[in-house]
């Protein structure tokens, strides 16, 4: 092995170079490589904000869960809310191999120390929501995710990946349901318009600030944490949307919405990133409410978790006498 | 981080920096599913129990429910001796200069069959 003077004189920009090299080849960065300290954070703080939306995002969709109309769509529900669960498992666990304890990550969403995506702060107020979620919610995230599965972090990458496949179902599930109930009645055809009209900037929303109000974006791309601007993504979703909205036979809530033969692409309007500020903010409809059930369900399974520390001592102690 | 630490380090779950001290919670446990049979079982990501029979149990749960496998392990993250993450590290390079141990290193006339 050779030792250049560079790597004698300053061994942690030797090791720099390295990480820089790496990441340049399109190389993973695995947990115990040295990494720098702002990546670490960065990867931190954005797949455990990740891992919370999943975990809130359990809430709006299980406020239906008892009142889904046939056995067939309450089953799917609560499938879906176990994907949920897991996904939220899948980034914690991530989140863990870079040094951090899933236990003080759900201290600090509890705290109300680290976000979640706002778009689970709007609620679910009929049965053609929870459609909408997962035809538009999961939607705008399958079109986040998918590139995060090539992302420069392994353990992010590979979780990702996972989630991905899952989400398909998501997705699918919304429109079909929603599908479904576009063949009824004009009542229900009007619930589900009434739902999309809710729904549809909040999830335009969900790709974050304009460009050149993303100060994180830069850096982010050049680790290759990120591999697009929230203005592509969001411009992608819009994309693949409108037909979709076409084939459901419901109106997006945008007049301005309209395709531009020049750019190849769909104009649309201007966001309101006043309502975003006041929702991430926690001014939303149900900021409070969310943060409050977490707590409540983290404080009042304490007994579960003992149960199970005292199952284990017992079974131990068992092993030992036999 | 000490050598030793380098030689004990669970696979992907050891806290990387020192003064790091995570509250004390249940163990770490990595998880291997075998896809099917015939396959190896191949780590898929970690979780937390309070023992070994619940740390399946919840595997099971959290990265089996779609048919994914048709067999777990789960290990202890203490448990697991790992190599040393630096690619520049002496460990492999025993490895590294040994072309013949490659089938290419050998040249063989074109007209030789099956070979």
């Amino acid at each position: 092995m050779t030792v250049t003077e560079d790597q004698t004189r300053d061994p942690e920009a030797a090791l720099e170079a390295q990480f820089d090299r790496t990441v340049a080849a399109e190389g993973r960065i695995e947990p115990r490589d040295w990494m720098p300290e702002g990546y670490r954070k960065t990867l931190i703080r954005q797949i455990a904000q990740h891992a919370h939306s999943e975990i809130i995002g359990m809430q709006p969709e299980g406020n239906w869960i008892l009142r889904a109309p046939s056995l067939r769509r309450k089953a799917i529900l609560l499938a879906k809310v176990q994907d949920e669960a897991g996904h939220g498992l899948y980034l914690y666990s991530a989140t863990e191999t870079l040094g951090v304890d899933r236990s003080e990550l759900t201290e600090k969403l509890i705290d109300s120390k680290q976000k979640y995506s706002s778009i689970f702060n709007y609620p679910t107020l009929t049965f053609a929501d929870i459609g909408v979620i997962g035809w538009l919610v999961d939607g705008a995230a399958i079109v986040n995710q998918v590139p995060l599965c090539r992302s420069s972090y392994g353990p992010y990458a590979r979780a990702m990946v996972r989630i991905c496949k899952e989400e398909s179902f998501h997705q699918r599930q919304g429109f079909e349901l929603l599908r479904t109930l576009m063949a009824g009645t004009d009542a229900q055809r009007a619930m589900v318009q009434d739902a999309v009209d809710r729904w549809w900037w909040p999830s335009l929303m969900m790709f974050g600030p304009a460009d050149g109000d993303s100060p994180n974006t830069q850096q982010s791309m050049a680790w290759r944490i990120k591999r697009h601007t929230n203005d592509e993504l969001r411009q992608r979703y819009v994309d693949m949307t409108v037909p979709q909205a076409e084939a459901l036979g419901v109106t997006l809530p945008d007049p301005e919405l309209r395709w531009n033969d020049e750019r190849q692409a769909h104009d649309f309007g201007d966001i309101d990133w006043d309502e975003f500020m006041q929702v991430v903010k926690g001014a939303g409809p149900c900021n409070a409410q969310r943060l409050q059930n977490r707590r409540a369900a983290h404080e009042d399974g304490q007994w579960v978790r003992d149960a199970a520390s005292a199952y284990a001592a017992k079974q131990a102690a068992k092993e030992v006498a036999a | 981080m000490s050598m030793a630490d380098d030689v004990t380090a669970h696979v992907e779950g050891e806290p990387r920096f020192e003064g790091t001290t995570p509250k004390a919670t249940w163990p770490l446990y990595e998880v291997f599913v075998r896809g099917k049979r015939g396959l190896n079982h191949v780590h898929v990501g970690s979780l937390h129990a309070p023992d070994d029979t619940m740390a399946l149990h919840n595997a099971r749960n959290l990265y089996t429910r779609r048919n994914e496998g048709v067999s777990i392990w789960v290990v202890r993250g203490d448990a697991i001796t790992a190599s040393s993450p630096d690619e520049k590290d002496p460990f492999f390079a025993p490895s590294g200069d040994k072309v013949y141990r490659h089938p290419t290193f050998y040249e063989i006339p074109d007209d030789v069959p099956h070979l």
